[in-house]
């Protein structure tokens, strides 16, 4: 159970390798976290992140097969997930960046991005907030993008499945008022990552730590849309408002 | 059974979760409810009363609550023997008005009279007159508890102690009570005689509070903010129930009681109403509002004994977020002025710290009370750094051989409970004998692995 100071007890993680996925693990397990449930892709990076888990403080550690692209097997994996006892937190961490010119010439590859980003997480998502509306209690942290926030030349296969993700978490949350579960909607900008690895660094860039800190620092209190800078939120409000023809031109 | 869950929470409204709560349950229902296998098995079920307690311990996530509230008949009062025989959604206040005319009182009362005597005993609660009289388990002479098999049992410290103490402090894990009969206390008013001792620091304080255990009622009241050489200044209030020639008249008057709440707060109230400089504002103003020292005040007994419950919904003060109390027992002076300091250091505001000396406990092994020092702190939640100093203070209380009262936790780790209760795995052993599928669940016990 999470405790009156926002400190889970139980953690789950769609997409348990990603840097992001392990530094709010660690985190976590710094202060009461015990029992971690790695849903992801790849064994050799589960069993990675399983050890980590363990290094940070979990006692209970176990990893779940997921394939973000089989709608069909999503309903076994969140069972798996949820077999052994209340998970307090679910973090949906996966997503994909794809490459965005090879994805114009290729369009089976955006779809990907898309199925990925988006579908996927439609699906999980929903999937999960059933589980968590179930036990009475629960967060579902959803991992969106400022890319999301606006679409831009440079990136709008990615950012346009973050804006469907981000809105599908908006309309989750409402949706769960008064269940006693709660999504919170995470939107970090440039995070260095391996995900962002090779590609210019934008400005306030922040590093897969200042992630974890937001989230669990947002389990505390009752945010609902956490921006990772804060200050981020200023300036994409800014942005989101410049015109068109001015924020074509924009080198972001 | 009911369609849609309601989200509940405790006192400090801080962990709302969604359980299914059964009303107006009859007395009789109860155990087939508890046996009833296709009932919410996986999420159990929890009695509720009047939720008074802070935390987790009355909500269910997911699961059956019964409020109990329903179970609300007194049964038999027996104004010779000084016994009431009452239902366990009976309030302590609705006793209070029935038993104080006739020259009756109830041997414990905590800091609020809306707790009922089912909440009484699952939390074994006690009050100002601990130190002398002990916790209020040991006035119950025979309880009525529901069984997960379906069974209903009598049981009394002499016919089953083992499932009587592990009741009387088990946060209604054991069973459900139905009714029980508690021994009062004759008065002879419904008034106290109360001194009060302002004492401008910690020594003082500490000494004026332990002059006070003649007295039958004690508890101080501190200023946590207070630095420096005023560390630990407070307030020492002390009474004793007023006899006949006390009071101006005498007679069936002088045994009224009917006390209301005045005020209410209101409905929605800005997050950080209560804030460090609002709270070191009263604080000042309260200490320095006391008188030295007065002795032999007449006071009510809802003044002396709830001063809380004449402000309705006084918790929501604390904003959206709600407030955490820390209650800790420590044996020591010594821990307890390491504690203090700790709080007076890190100037995290406490709206109502109270003081109060602990006699010997009961038999029950998850029972609260143990002899030593016990210290009430009211944290908004949302105070900076707020966990690092309860963790800080968690250490010094497990270090001593202290511990935190159930009734009040609403952020334990399971491993302090072990901790702090020794007695833990006696008390779960018996559970297990009593509750094998743990049809009785609460988020606490989820919590704490209870």
């Amino acid at each position: 159970m999470i405790n009156a100071l926002g400190e889970p007890q139980s953690l789950g993680v769609l997409g348990g390798t990603s840097q992001i996925a392990l530094a709010v693990t660690a985190k976590l397990c710094e202060r009461r976290t015990r029992t971690v449930v790695l849903a992801g892709r790849d064994p050799a990076g589960l069993s990675a992140a399983e050890a980590a888990a363990r290094g940070a403080g979990a006692t209970d550690v176990r990893v779940v097969s997921l394939d973000a692209l089989d709608p069909s097997s999503h309903q076994g994996t969140v069972d798996a997930m949820f077999a052994d006892g209340d998970l307090d937190v679910v973090l949906l961490a996966f997503g994909v960046l794809g490459d965005q010119l090879a994805a114009e010439a290729d369009p089976d590859l955006a779809v990907g991005v898309a199925s990925v980003n988006y579908v996927a997480s439609v699906s999980l998502g929903l999937r999960v907030a059933k589980a968590l509306r179930r036990q009475g209690h629960g967060t579902l942290v959803v991992l969106s993008s400022v890319a999301g926030e606006r679409a831009r030349r440079s990136n709008f296969v990615y950012g346009s499945s973050k804006a469907g993700l981000d809105a599908f978490a908006q309309g989750l949350g409402d949706s769960l008022r008064g269940t006693g579960v709660r999504v919170i909607i995470v939107r970090p900008g440039y995070v260095r990552t391996r995900m962002t690895a090779g590609l210019p660094e934008a400005p306030m860039s922040v590093d897969a730590q200042d992630v974890a800190v937001a989230v669990e620092k947002a389990l505390t209190s009752s945010a609902e849309i956490v921006w990772v800078p804060a200050g981020l939120r200023v300036v994409m409000s800014g942005l989101r408002h410049l015109p068109r023809p001015v924020f074509r031109r924009l080198k972001v | 059974m009911p369609a849609e869950p309601d989200l509940i929470g405790g006192w400090g409204r801080t962990a709302l979760t969604a359980g299914y709560v059964r009303r107006g349950v009859r007395a009789e229902q109860v155990p087939e409810i508890l046996c009833d296998s296709s009932l919410f098995s996986a999420r159990g079920i929890v009695a509720r009363g009047l939720g008074r307690s802070y935390g987790d311990p009355a909500q269910n996530a997911g699961g059956l609550v019964l409020d109990m509230t329903s179970l609300d008949q007194v049964i038999s009062f027996d104004g010779r023997a000084g016994t009431v025989h009452a239902e366990a959604g009976v309030s302590l206040d609705t006793l209070m008005r029935l038993l104080l005319p006739a020259g009756w009182f109830l041997p414990v009362t905590p800091g609020t009279r809306q707790v009922t005597v089912g909440g009484a005993i699952a939390a074994d609660v006690h009050g100002k007159n601990h130190h002398r009289d002990g916790s209020f388990g040991r006035y119950v002479t025979r309880l009525r508890l529901a069984m997960t098999d379906g069974t209903v049992r009598e049981v009394s410290p002499d016919s089953d102690p083992a499932l009587f103490w592990a009741t009387t402090g088990g946060m209604g894990l054991t069973g459900v009570v139905l009714d029980a009969t508690v021994r009062l206390i004759p008065v002879q008013t419904s008034s106290m005689l109360v001194d009060t001792v302002r004492s401008g620091d910690l020594d003082h304080l500490l000494a004026a509070l332990e002059q006070a255990d003649h007295h039958r009622y004690s508890v101080a009241w501190l200023d946590c903010l207070a630095r420096g050489r005023h560390m630990g200044r407070g307030i020492v209030t002390s009474g004793e129930h007023a006899a006949s020639d006390d009071v101006p008249v005498a007679g069936p008057t002088s045994r009224s009681f009917a006390p209301r709440a005045i005020v209410g707060s209101p409905s929605w109230v800005p997050t950080g109403l209560l804030s460090r400089a609002s709270i070191a504002a009263f604080n000042q103003a309260w200490y320095r509002k006391a008188p030295r020292s007065r002795v032999e005040e007449l006071q009510g007994i809802g003044a002396f004994f709830h001063p809380l419950d004449g402000v309705r919904s006084w918790n929501l003060l604390y904003g959206a977020r709600g407030l955490l109390q820390y209650q800790c027992v420590v044996p020591d002076e010594g821990s307890l002025r390491l504690i203090l300091d700790r709080i007076s250091t890190a100037q995290a505001p406490s709206f109502l710290t109270v003081l109060k000396r602990l006699g010997p406990g009961t038999s029950g092994p998850l029972s609260f009370p143990r002899p030593g020092w016990t210290l009430t702190l009211d944290f908004p939640v949302v105070t900076p750094g707020l966990r690092d100093l309860l963790g800080g203070l968690d250490a010094i209380v497990a270090g001593s051989g202290g511990a935190l009262y159930l009734a009040k936790d609403s952020r334990m780790a399971p491993e302090l409970l072990a901790a702090t209760y020794p007695r833990l795995a006696e008390w779960s052993a018996l559970r297990d004998r009593v509750d094998p599928h743990r049809r009785l669940r609460s988020d606490q016990s989820r919590r704490l692995s209870l």
